[in-house]
């Protein structure tokens, strides 16, 4: 019992374990892993994958996915570029307000016309590749400069990027909303019996169309990042975010099947695979071997799947420990 | 307000989403070609034909091994990684950078056979995470995904292989009684594979586990055996898949050989037809899939509409296609 108990602590906690070792690691073997300069710039980098994973974790909560994150963030990012001249806070509405619409069109799809959630979200994944593309005339769109929009990407506020305290707030409203709230009970409940969950009389389709509509948000406000920090909307960037952003989610504990999942360990599975490249950065300029930037693809995969392996054998240790009773 | 009995037969007899859901994907490939025929410049020419055939190939190709997958009430992400991996081997080989091979078509030969043969095993690596450790397909594959790309950039160091070598690249540019060798490939592949699927106890079998998996098993399919060679098959079919392209390309990119491969191929199964979630495949309704989403871009381009907006066209296909199936099924 003990025994199985300290099993599924190990699954919950592993990810903060794995990232706590991780930093030990960096902070011991190079000089500046800790600094301020490097920690802050990983912050701000990392910022737009933690917002886009976000929502893909309560997406796969509900036993859904949503493949469209990557390419909804590309149309935020030419959306809000195309607004910054108005000003940031015009830009910035206008990013999420795109990511919003493609939100709305996923969520139609999913509880309305009831298509699966991978092949609506994939055809998003196309159309909004396309309309970012056509409204940014297939280049990037530089942004204003006057405007003071780039400053919700590149400076800091209290010595923290401003991307960082966004995602953070993200965070901190995702985690209220699924622990203290009934949708945020339901978006579980949903995911672990959908039937047996519109049987109790919960808004099961509503539930699902607010959680696509919060990943189309979010996704919409990485891009909004992505443009204020490189100073460019970018129609082709986002590809990949999507399996990077479930590779997160998964590490972080969420099974896809649903019904399970947590915030704080998404988090924990985001900032892990950014260190993870980060400390590649660092080995390679130890100059005891050089590993070229393919490597962190290899690196990245190979924890992937150290991790679903290890999880694959804690939850068959678990499904066996209930049998026992 | 009246009931009628000879309506409600009329009805059954004739329900216009079943029949869209059976023939929407044929009845639209042929009214794509007939406003061709009509719309379309120099429409009816073997270049065109030829043109399309090519660019449809590679897709097709794939698709096959993901209908097979996707039967199963699988999915498999890592095609395009592999095809990028088979590409790169290959070059290697024939190129003599690994071990010089003297004898031109000897080195052709065993650069074919080990490249698509690694992809292959690399698809029996997926099978293995799933039927062994039981592992969402979806996570699985995603896992040779990411490090697949990554591996073939390792490979050749991200570095462009260009390479001039009739012997090889007959697969991609060499033609048989006028028709391109790729394109007698794919229909062979696609003959092969949708016997297989209808006459073939192993057919009968990927069928079964994706309408019940546990009843399969309690029925005596070796479901983990099936599971590993339906998914060494999607390897093998990127890894052929991934030879043709760079064969056509003159040169083989690591970056950029079956980059979104596993999109179109999963968009090619869903309009033709197969279930996304298992036990009804079509392999020939892939094939008619595939053809439409390329003739639908074809003729959007060739009217003068830009790539960008094709693709918007192209996802509301795939969500009308899917629509349409669901329909059908919710009638019948």
């Amino acid at each position: 019992m003990t025994r199985s108990k300290l099993l599924s602590l190990l699954g919950s906690y592993g990810v903060v374990l794995a990232l706590l070792l991780l930093i030990l690691f960096g902070w011991l073997r190079y000089d500046y892993f800790l600094g301020f300069f490097n920690i802050t710039s990983v912050l701000r980098y990392n910022s737009m994958f933690a917002l886009v994973a976000l929502g893909m974790c309560f997406v796969i909560m509900t036993g859904g996915i949503d493949l469209s994150v990557g390419s909804t963030a590309a149309l935020g990012s030419v959306v809000a570029a195309l607004f910054s001249p108005q000003g940031a806070w015009i830009g910035l509405g206008a990013g999420v307000g795109a990511g919003l619409c493609v939100g709305l069109v996923n969520a139609t799809l999913v509880t309305r016309l009831k298509i699966m959630p991978f092949v609506a979200t994939l055809a998003t994944m196309l159309a909004a590749s396309g309309t970012a593309l056509l409204l940014a005339d297939n280049q990037s769109v530089s942004v204003s400069y006057e405007s003071g929009f780039t400053t919700l990407g590149q400076d800091n506020l209290l010595g923290f990027p401003i991307p960082a305290w966004i995602a953070l707030a993200a965070y901190v409203v995702g985690w209220v909303v699924l622990n203290f709230t009934s949708t945020g009970r339901g978006v579980l409940a949903v995911g672990g019996n959908e039937d047996a969950t519109r049987m109790m009389g919960l808004p099961a389709d509503r539930i699902k169309f607010l959680v696509y509509l919060a990943s189309g948000g979010l996704a919409g406000l990485a891009g909004v990042i992505l443009a204020a920090q490189f100073g460019a909307g970018q129609p082709i960037e986002g590809v990949g975010w999507e399996l990077f952003a479930i590779a997160a989610v998964v590490v972080g504990g969420t099974l896809l099947t649903g019904g399970v999942g947590s915030v704080g360990a998404t988090l924990a599975g985001v900032l892990l695979l950014g260190i993870l490249f980060n400390v590649l950065n660092f080995e390679n300029g130890k100059g005891w071997i050089s590993l070229s930037a393919y490597w962190q693809s290899v690196i990245r995969g190979l924890f992937l799947l150290i991790v679903v392996i290890l999880q694959a054998k804690l939850s068959a240790r678990s499904t066996a420990a209930v049998k026992e009773y | 307000m009246s009931y009628s009995p000879s309506a409600a037969r009329a009805a059954k007899s004739f329900d216009p989403f079943d029949f869209l859901a059976r023939y929407g994907t044929l009845i639209a490939l042929v009214l794509l070609i007939l406003f061709n025929l009509i719309f379309t410049r120099n429409f009816a020419t073997i270049q065109t034909l030829n043109v399309n055939l090519t660019q449809v190939c590679t897709i097709v190709i794939v698709a096959v091994g993901m209908t097979l997958v996707i039967a199963t009430g699988g999915i498999d992400l890592s095609v395009g990684s592999l095809m990028a991996i088979s590409g790169a081997l290959a070059p290697m080989i024939f190129l003599g950078k690994i071990i010089p091979i003297e004898n031109i078509y000897l080195a052709v030969a065993v650069a074919m056979i080990v490249s698509v043969s690694i992809a292959g095993l690399f698809g029996l690596f997926n099978g293995w995470l799933i039927a062994s450790f039981k592992i969402q397909p979806i996570v699985a594959t995603l896992v040779l995904f990411i490090a697949g790309r990554g591996i073939a950039q390792v490979m050749t160091n991200g570095n462009l292989q260009t390479f001039r070598v009739p012997q090889f690249q007959f697969i991609g540019l060499g033609r048989v009684f006028g028709i391109p060798f790729q394109v007698i490939l794919m229909v062979i592949i696609v003959l092969a594979a949708a016997w297989v699927l209808k006459r073939t106890v192993f057919g009968r079998q990927i069928i079964a586990i994706g309408g019940n998996e546990r009843a399969a098993e309690l029925s005596g399919v070796a479901v983990a055996k099936v599971k590993l060679l339906v998914y060494a098959i999607s390897g093998l079919c990127a890894g052929i898949a991934g030879l043709v392209v760079i064969a056509i390309n003159s040169s083989s990119d690591a970056n950029q050989v079956g980059l979104g491969m596993e999109l179109d191929a999963i968009a090619a199964v869903a309009v033709g037809g197969t279930l996304l979630s298992g036990g009804k495949a079509t392999i020939i309704g892939t094939l008619l899939g595939a053809m439409t989403i390329q003739l639908v871009r074809y003729t959007l381009l060739a009217n003068g509409v830009p790539d960008a907006a094709a693709l918007v066209v192209k996802a509301g296909i795939i969500v009308l296609a899917v629509w349409i199936q669901q329909q059908g099924r919710a009638h019948a």
